[in-house]
């Protein structure tokens, strides 16, 4: 009978060696004269595991991880003296079921149900998970009532804005123009984010059919899908469904005989931050400098080109199937508030488990961590944790019970963005990350506005001068005055998000800058 | 001038035609002559102007905005540490000292050589498994300061 192993084509498993280890198994195989077939799949998003390999069973699929090459022999004699006799395994790295770990029987998983199960490339496998389900129900709708269907999920942008998606839809829906776009913004740049990456590596056919059905819905017939190009295995897998979807029918001229035509094309990005914000994305698909425009005109109205236009971040048009499928309800049932439906989070920095962890809104950080993270990768305390990316403030300990909401967050002066979760140990200098978020933004920010091209460079020469101790408290003064400048005189969130961070950086840790904490202004 | 490294100007010529009817096409077509070529030289420059019925003045404001473009060689291997934050909380700031002295270089430099070159990456999206480097188009999670010297004379292993 021939053997069933799954290895990971996804790059975190292969920045850890997947395709060595692939070509251990093949090796072996050939030299023991075993019927073995690899199948490259997708991740499970669980990395500290990865490669992560699993072996398909009568009970299920059985993982082994973190396996290395040199761990194959033993593997292998594992799997053909226990499990091929229906015994437990019992080597050191074995894992047991996949779906009985922890970590993975703990999430909801939506828009991740797929992920790490299929091999991304394959139409059968997409088919056989309720693949082009939401695309064929799509096209028995009219293009109102796909719009009311997303507005009644209460979708909102998962890029980190978090606008209602539906809005967006109807206000392109109801444009009049010849010429419509569906923009996918995949340039997932915020530090501490890969739920982007891991739906365009594990599971592509589930937003090429959430761009195509954004396309019905506003009778848009051209989409693209601006990928950042640090990513080339993404771009290799996007390539490759696409390329499928055209030859299945589900793209071009004749969308499963619907008469209606819809074309999809990768562009690649070229390392330029500022180019997730959607009017410089926007420019940068024109092909030219990623500067931000003024609002309004809003994309919506006049978007690529001129042209009504939606820009939707991956994991927004990554729920569309879903919600197409199983309905409004489906999807809103989960969440708190108005937030509502799940929301992939990414624990990632000094933890021992990082990985994708997708929940419904609601609850809180600190939830997360115990029940996820497995404590900080260097066993020290943790200090603080930035949430959101380089423009989320950095939270400390007696903040972590915010629920994880929108509203709550921003409540707190906080930002839950794309949902990135970066943990620091009680090594990290804070002031040191303030310094940081200001010199990011020296380096990213598109020149537009001078708060934000001049006032970053101005606040590192100020970090630096309170590190000194020169004029310490007239420094301070004067950061939080240029902190206010950047916010006000910004048009777009580099500018003037990045205040956040380094606020949250000398509010919540004051130490780290010379000044008197809470407690000793009461002596 | 020429344009040295694996082709003739011919093919920046051809890239140029094969996609300049695309919508918004010089993004593509950047990214097509520096994978061909490996940097997009000044005759490329004012090739890609006149065909596209733009000034060299135009297209260089294009390539100068975008870290990821050059206008001159590269080295053999370009070393790209990420220097964000997931990184820093597992040590990059550590790796960044130490790549520096191993290879006697600064970031936006290559050693003397030619073979490797350093610079630094905002997020490589590898976050749970930093600090990560990137040589080339190949991404490796991980890196201790060990590993880095591994990982580096395994690639110039290859280059001999």
């Amino acid at each position: 009978m021939t053997m069933k192993i799954f290895i990971p084509r996804e790059s975190t498993a292969v920045s850890l060696g997947a395709h060595d280890v692939a070509q251990a198994f093949t090796h072996y195989a050939s030299h023991h004269d075993i019927d073995l077939k690899i199948i490259r799949n997708g991740s499970r998003g669980l990395f500290w595991l990865e490669p992560m390999i699993e072996i398909e069973t009568a009970q299920g699929r059985m993982a082994y991880g973190p396996v290395a090459s040199s761990d194959v022999e033993s593997i292998m004699a594992d799997i053909t003296d226990n499990i091929c006799h229906e015994k437990p395994p019992c080597h050191t790295l074995a894992l047991g079921l996949t779906e009985e770990i922890g970590y993975l029987k703990k999430q909801t998983r939506l828009t991740f149900a797929r992920a790490g199960i299929i091999d991304p490339v394959s139409l059968d496998d997409y088919l056989a998970l309720d693949g082009f389900k939401g695309l064929q129900k799509s096209l028995a709708l009219s293009t109102q009532e796909i719009v009311t269907a997303v507005v009644e999920s209460g979708l909102r942008g998962r890029g980190g804005a978090a606008f209602p998606t539906g809005i967006k839809w109807q206000t392109v829906r109801d444009a009049v123009a010849e010429q419509k776009y569906i923009v996918c913004n995949a340039d997932e740049g915020d530090s501490g984010t890969f739920a982007d990456k891991l739906v365009m590596e594990c599971d592509p056919f589930m937003l090429i059919e959430g761009i195509i059905i954004a396309g019905l819905a506003v009778g848009a017939n051209q989409g693209y899908i601006y990928l950042r190009s640090e990513y080339p295995i993404a771009d290799e897998i996007l390539q490759q469904a696409i390329k499928i979807a055209n030859e299945a029918g589900y793209l071009g001229d004749n969308i499963c005989g619907s008469g209606k035509s819809f074309n999809l094309e990768v562009r690649l990005g070229a390392e330029a931050y500022i180019c997730g914000e959607e009017t410089a994305l926007l420019e940068s698909l024109e092909g030219k400098r990623g500067m931000v425009r003024f609002k309004p005109p809003l994309p919506a109205l006049e978007g690529l080109f001129g042209k009504p236009t939606i820009v939707n971040n991956v994991l927004s048009l990554a729920a569309i199937p879903f919600i197409m499928s199983q309905g409004s309800q489906a999807y809103q049932q989960y969440g708190t508030n108005r937030s509502r439906g799940t929301l992939p989070f990414q624990l990632a920095g000094n933890v021992k488990q990082g990985g994708l962890i997708e929940l419904p809104f609601g609850s809180s950080l600190q939830d997360l961590i115990d029940d996820f993270s497995g404590g900080t990768a260097s066993d020290r305390p943790i200090k603080a944790i930035q949430v959101g990316g380089p423009l989320g403030a950095y939270l400390p300990l007696n903040k972590l019970d915010i629920p994880l909401d929108y509203e709550a967050f921003s409540q707190a002066s906080a930002v839950l963005g794309h949902g990135g979760i970066v943990v620091f140990d009680d090594s990290v200098d804070m002031l040191e990350q303030a310094r940081f978020s200001m010199e990011f933004c020296v380096v990213e920010s598109c020149g537009k506005c001078t708060p934000c091209r001049i006032g970053s460079t101005r606040g590192v020469e100020v970090i630096d001068r309170i590190k000194n101790n020169e004029r310490r408290a007239e420094n301070m003064t004067l950061l939080n005055d240029l902190c206010d400048t950047m916010i006000d005189g910004s048009l777009c969130a580099m500018g003037s998000m990045t205040p956040i961070p380094v606020r949250s950086a000398y509010n919540d840790f004051p130490q780290d800058f010379y000044l008197p904490t809470q407690e000793s202004n009461h002596d | 001038m020429k344009i040295e490294f694996s082709s003739p100007l011919s093919n920046v010529e051809n890239i140029i035609d094969s996609l300049k009817n695309k919508e918004g096409s010089l993004l593509p077509i950047l990214h097509a002559i520096q994978k061909e070529v490996g940097y997009i030289a000044p005759q490329a420059i004012e090739r890609i102007a006149i065909k596209l019925k733009q000034t060299p003045a135009e297209i260089h404001g294009v390539i100068s905005f975008y870290h990821q473009f050059r206008t001159s060689p590269p080295a053999k291997y370009k070393i790209q540490i990420c220097r964000a934050e997931a990184c820093q909380s597992r040590g990059s700031r550590q790796l960044e000292v130490h790549a520096k002295s191993f290879l006697n270089i600064d970031y936006h430099q290559m050693t003397s050589d030619k073979k490797f070159s350093l610079d630094s990456v905002y997020c490589l999206g590898n976050c749970a498994t930093g600090p990560n480097i990137r040589i080339n188009d190949d991404l490796y999670g991980r890196i201790s300061n060990e590993k880095f010297e591994q990982v580096l004379s395994n690639v110039d292993r290859e280059l001999k």
